[in-house]
């Protein structure tokens, strides 16, 4: 691949930029509508996360210590609700804007100022999430999933609040996708064909096409909620002749897909990022992207191994127990295939390598509990307890978090022009990788042993291990703060990052200057 | 810039527009989608039985065969819903029937309180798949059910089995769960209902 080399010349005469704060309210620059998303997701993760420690100081010991049960479950709800909608989906948002015009030669995204607005009512959405909590009766304490009646009959006088929340965060992330899909569609560099595309910009541009399918159906579930809880319609209402089963089927509609919107753009990352540290080509490239397609197709028939609990008859479990475990496949040829492209290659471990080579590692072991719950009969035993807890949690932390920690140290040196403090780096690895592991794996046990999620207290027996557990939250949670340090350090200065700061790295990013200018690709490269 | 042919600004602009009127009738199809699948799911509840539906509707009393040869039991659970002061059960906590055969059950219902309220009994029956083959001809659940304060009332359902119902299906039960509607119902409503005269 080559690119044009007069696009560095008129980078940046002509821009009436507005300054201070305007600057990023008004802008339309990928890059900088980027950074915003990055920025608000990780201030959204920090927030999230301190949640996460007053559960887990609750948890410390048996009893209750700190917080009232009520409090609790408005911490277990809206952990939930954050790290979702408000951590990781912006930060793949943030990342798609800020690579995917740059990965497929485009100048910008294709629509500039709805990405402008997508970005922009996200505060807003959080600021009504988060501002619930300290109306009376408190924010919303039915569970991220709002399975009625509790969200209907049982809810705190602000659930209107927390609909409406859901509703812009719904349309953002609408919004985002259509951006997505656009510009990969009409905007591609001449050349630039679907299967040249690189991974990232395929599992993005299929993720994309699970938001624009699900997100309204969540807006629909919400909206019922809405409406049975204020203006006396029956959708969940058994007595009005509706039925609280049918919100979580919508809802799991919704939500199955949604887990994959988590998880398919780590995939593109990790498929960038192998290969660049282990000096390879990926190993299956159309496989990997098939396999993306399978995966994102099977996630519509999947939704009801949410509910094996709920009655079904035996027919459908076992359709749906099937069917989830036929998503194994598609999986394991994705592992398998970076695991090939490891193999026999010159590896080096710089940060991003690690972060991926962990990614792969911990999120199969998510996903053979995952395998393990699909089961129905097993399922039974495991139906909310602390082993759904330590499963999803390896899938979303040591899986898609990790996954855009390995992001943010590979291009790092792209956007802020430094190379980040290695050091630095590596510390917050082996500190992440190791209380990440005291954090969610013991939760495998004391689930299995049947220790209920979103409960404040616990049996006697279950003491020793929610301890251990406590402690590696609180690890953890520190250990975040380091990559907040590293950030910092890399804006603010470090050793100049040079066009292409990884030996094996492929891809148009890397033949523009580091940092990226503000204008990149307005004459479009050649791509052979 | 699209990627087949290096086309000019307009026509990408032109492009763009296209692509995102077809992704945001997706958008609205989905939303569509959304509500329809309430009725959706009702139409197949009442199809397959899932979710121990059962026809809460009027059955004709037609002829049928009396299969004398089998013996189905068929029991009552009562339930009151979270925090209604009503007393609910049934007169008979089970009946032996055969299929085909019509059978009336009574059920007691009590107005604790000392305010006139409407209930409305919502029924479901397990296994899921027996709900197809119970006809009701008459039925308290059919319509709410007025209790003026401190009364009490004995309320029937007739029923019969289908004659088609599957051989493995020994024993059936059939719950009620009784709904308390006065919020939901309008005075005048109310009013006009206590005004009929109810079963003794």
């Amino acid at each position: 691949m080559s690119t044009a080399a007069g696009e560095m010349t008129h980078h940046d005469h002509h821009h009436h930029a507005p300054s201070g704060l305007t600057r990023w309210f008004f802008t339309t620059n990928h890059k900088e509508i980027g950074s915003l998303y990055l920025w608000f997701s990780f201030i959204m993760f920090l927030v999230g996360g301190s949640m996460a420690m007053v559960i887990r100081a609750e948890l410390f010991q048996p009893g209750l210590q700190l917080v009232e049960p009520h409090f609790f479950n408005q911490m277990t709800t809206v952990h939930g609700l954050v790290m979702v909608f408000g951590a990781v989906m912006p930060a793949f948002v943030g990342l798609a804007n800020w690579m995917i015009p740059l990965m497929i030669g485009a100048p910008d995204m294709a629509l500039p100022r709805m990405n402008n607005w997508s970005f922009w009512i996200l505060p807003f959405a959080f600021m009504i999430l988060l501002g619930s909590l300290f109306m009376e009766g408190g924010g919303p304490a039915f569970g991220w999933t709002f399975y009625a009646p509790l969200s209907t009959s049982y809810s705190p006088d602000s659930t209107a609040l927390f609909v409406f929340s859901i509703h812009i965060m719904g349309i953002s992330s609408i919004m985002g996708a259509i951006n997505v899909i656009v510009t990969v569609m009409n905007m591609r560099a001449p050349g630039m064909t679907y299967m040249k595309m690189p991974m990232f910009v395929w599992t993005w541009l299929i993720t994309a096409f699970l938001l624009i399918a699900v997100m309204p159906v969540l807006a629909c579930a919400a909206t019922m909620v809405l409406t049975d809880k204020y203006f006396g319609t029956s959708f969940f209402d058994a007595a009005g002749g509706g039925d609280p089963v049918l919100f979580q089927h919508i809802f799991w509609f919704f939500g199955h897909p949604e887990v994959y919107i988590m998880i398919l753009p780590s995939f593109g990352i990790v498929s960038a990022i192998i290969p660049a540290f282990s000096r390879k080509k990926l190993f299956g490239y159309s496989s990997m992207v098939y396999a993306t397609g399978a995966i994102a197709g099977l996630s519509f028939l999947v939704w009801a191994h949410h509910m094996f609990t709920t009655g079904m008859p035996v027919g459908a479990e076992i359709f749906f127990m099937y069917a989830t475990m036929l998503i194994s496949i598609p999986t394991g040829v994705k592992v398998f295939n970076w695991v090939a492209t490891m193999w026999r290659g010159a590896i080096s471990f710089e940060t991003p390598m690690l972060f991926a080579i962990a990614f792969v590692v911990l999120f199969t072991i998510g996903g053979f509990s995952g395998l393990m719950l699909a089961m129905t009969p097993a399922d039974f035993q495991y139906h909310d307890s602390y082993f759904v807890v330590a499963h999803f949690h390896y899938v979303l932390v040591s899986g898609a978090v990790f996954s855009i920690m390995a992001a943010a140290y590979y291009w790092l040196p792209k956007w802020t022009g430094h190379m980040y403090d290695e050091t630095l780096g590596r510390w917050h690895f082996w500190c992440s990788l190791i209380s990440v592991n005291v954090l969610f794996f013991p939760m495998h046990f004391v689930g299995l042993a049947g220790m209920p999620r979103r409960i404040p207290d616990y049996a006697l027996q279950f003491a020793d291990i929610n301890k251990i557990v406590s402690y590696g939250a609180f690890a953890f949670g520190l250990s975040q703060l380091i990559f907040l340090w590293v950030v910092i350090k890399c804006a603010r200065g470090g050793e100049r990052a040079p066009m292409k700061p990884w030996e094996g790295a492929e891809g148009l990013e890397w033949t523009i200057p580091s940092p990226a200018p503000l204008h990149t690709f307005e004459t479009p490269p050649e791509v052979k | 810039m699209t990627a087949p042919n290096p086309n000019t600004k307009t026509t990408t602009r032109a492009d763009n527009a296209r692509t995102v009127r077809r992704l945001l009738l997706v958008v609205v199809g989905m939303f569509a989608f959304g509500f329809a699948l309430v009725p959706l799911y009702e139409v197949f509840c009442d199809i397959t039985g899932f979710n121990g539906r059962t026809k809460n509707e009027q059955a004709a009393a037609n002829q049928r065969s009396i299969d004398t040869s089998r013996t189905i039991n068929v029991q009552f659970i009562t339930r009151i819903n979270q925090g209604m002061p009503w007393e609910f059960k049934p007169e008979v906590r089970s009946v032996r029937v055969h299929p085909g055969e019509t059978k009336v059950v009574q059920f007691y219902a009590k107005n604790l309180t000392d305010h006139d309220m409407v209930a409305q009994a919502v029924p479901s029956v397990a296994p899921g798949q027996a709900g197809l083959y119970l006809n009701k001809t008459e039925c308290f659940c059919f319509n709410q059910q007025p209790l003026a304060a401190g009364s009490e009332t004995l309320m029937p359902m007739q029923f019969y089995l289908d004659p088609d119902i599957p051989k493995h299906i020994h024993t059936l039960t059939l719950s009620y769960t009784m709904y308390d509607m006065t919020a939901h119902t309008q005075p005048d409503v109310v009013a006009s209902l206590e005004a009929r005269p109810t079963a003794e």
